[in-house]
């Protein structure tokens, strides 16, 4: 059996094949719940694009933080936001930008 | 503490230049914990009382702390340097790279390890806190978890790298990544020109801590025949 086809027997548990692809476009959540969030505030309800998943799934650590998580596993994004969707008034070139890594439930698909 | 002028252990002669004839103040800690210092302490002994964790733990994780410094980042990126391959399984996955020469993660944390390129200059920050590749880097400047850098550099980085001496042509794109989660950066700096003849080990020597932030870039300077 090809590595392929070893795939294609395999059957996923929910939730474990991430919910974005590289290159999707996403904006962050902007929402702004009191407490300790992990996405800064700066950069809620941003326009951005998939760059990389990162591969190893971990806890919601916003939720682990306030002992709600039982353990449950997400994946997080590494997200490309230009600097000028940041700041209107940026000083610097066009390309410059901001990479964050975001857990999937501040992302939202458009 | 205030004794910074007297940190020698003053069992033994030896000679400060003068006569040695004054007072020694007493090394110890004069002033009342502060706020922090106190609930640090109640926790510890809450979680110890509670054996959740051991006293002998808590030493042993000072220790594996201590035992991190930018010595071991600089041994990566030299052996990023000089090993291709190796060059590509640390970008494809920066703590495995980590983990093959030996540096483990003792913390949960992913490595993402960014090249500087002759296009794309890359920054690191952590706006939040103070998130930092610790098992690569060992602690973290003062500098690093202040609030102007961490505010300016999602800002103004230009502006920033500027302060540090550091100039980035307007033709190089700048990529701030900002550590809030689960994610640690380390910087890849570009090996400099006129290194081709030097060993890994003298490499290494030649990359710094603020190099890996990515505040500066790695210089050499041939030393005159």
């Amino acid at each position: 059996m090809t590595s392929q086809s070893i795939a294609e027997t395999v059957v996923p548990a929910l939730g474990e094949v991430p919910i974005f692809v590289v290159g999707e476009r996403v904006r962050t959540g902007t929402r702004f719940p009191v407490g300790h969030y992990r996405l800064p505030t700066y950069l809620r309800g941003k326009l951005g694009v998939v760059e990389r998943v990162i591969p190893t799934m971990a806890v919601d650590n916003e939720e682990e933080g306030y002992g709600r998580n039982a353990g449950s596993k997400g994946h997080y994004y590494r997200i490309a936001i230009p600097m000028s969707e940041i700041w209107t008034d940026y000083k610097g070139q066009a390309s410059d930008g901001l990479r964050i890594e975001v857990f999937e439930n501040w992302l939202e698909r458009i | 503490m205030h004794s910074e002028d007297h940190n020698q252990d003053h069992d033994h002669p030896h000679d400060h230049g003068r006569e040695h004839d004054h007072p020694h103040e007493e090394i110890s800690i004069t002033e009342a914990p502060g706020y922090y210092d106190v609930m640090e302490t109640a926790v510890r002994e809450l979680l110890v009382e509670r054996k959740l964790f051991g006293p002998d733990e808590i030493r042993r994780q000072i220790e594996v702390l201590d035992s991190r410094t930018p010595a071991l980042g600089a041994k990566v990126v030299a052996r990023a340097w000089v090993d291709g391959d190796f060059r590509k399984r640390l970008l494809e996955d920066g703590r495995k790279g980590c983990e093959e020469l030996g540096i483990t993660f003792y913390d949960d944390t992913q490595l993402i390890v960014l090249e500087n390129t002759p296009d794309t200059h890359n920054l690191i920050v952590c706006t939040l806190c103070s998130c930092y590749p610790r098992p690569v880097l060992g602690l973290p400047p003062d500098w690093y978890k202040l609030k102007p850098y961490r505010s300016r550099a999602v800002y103004e980085p230009r502006a920033v790298l500027e302060e540090f001496g550091t100039h980035i042509p307007n033709d190089v794109e700048i990529v701030v990544s900002d550590s809030t989660a689960l994610v640690r950066y380390l910087v890849l700096p570009m090996r400099p020109a006129g290194t081709e003849n030097l060993t890994e080990e003298e490499l290494a020597s030649l990359v710094t801590r603020d190099a890996m932030i990515g505040v500066v870039p790695v210089n050499y300077q041939k030393r005159a025949a």
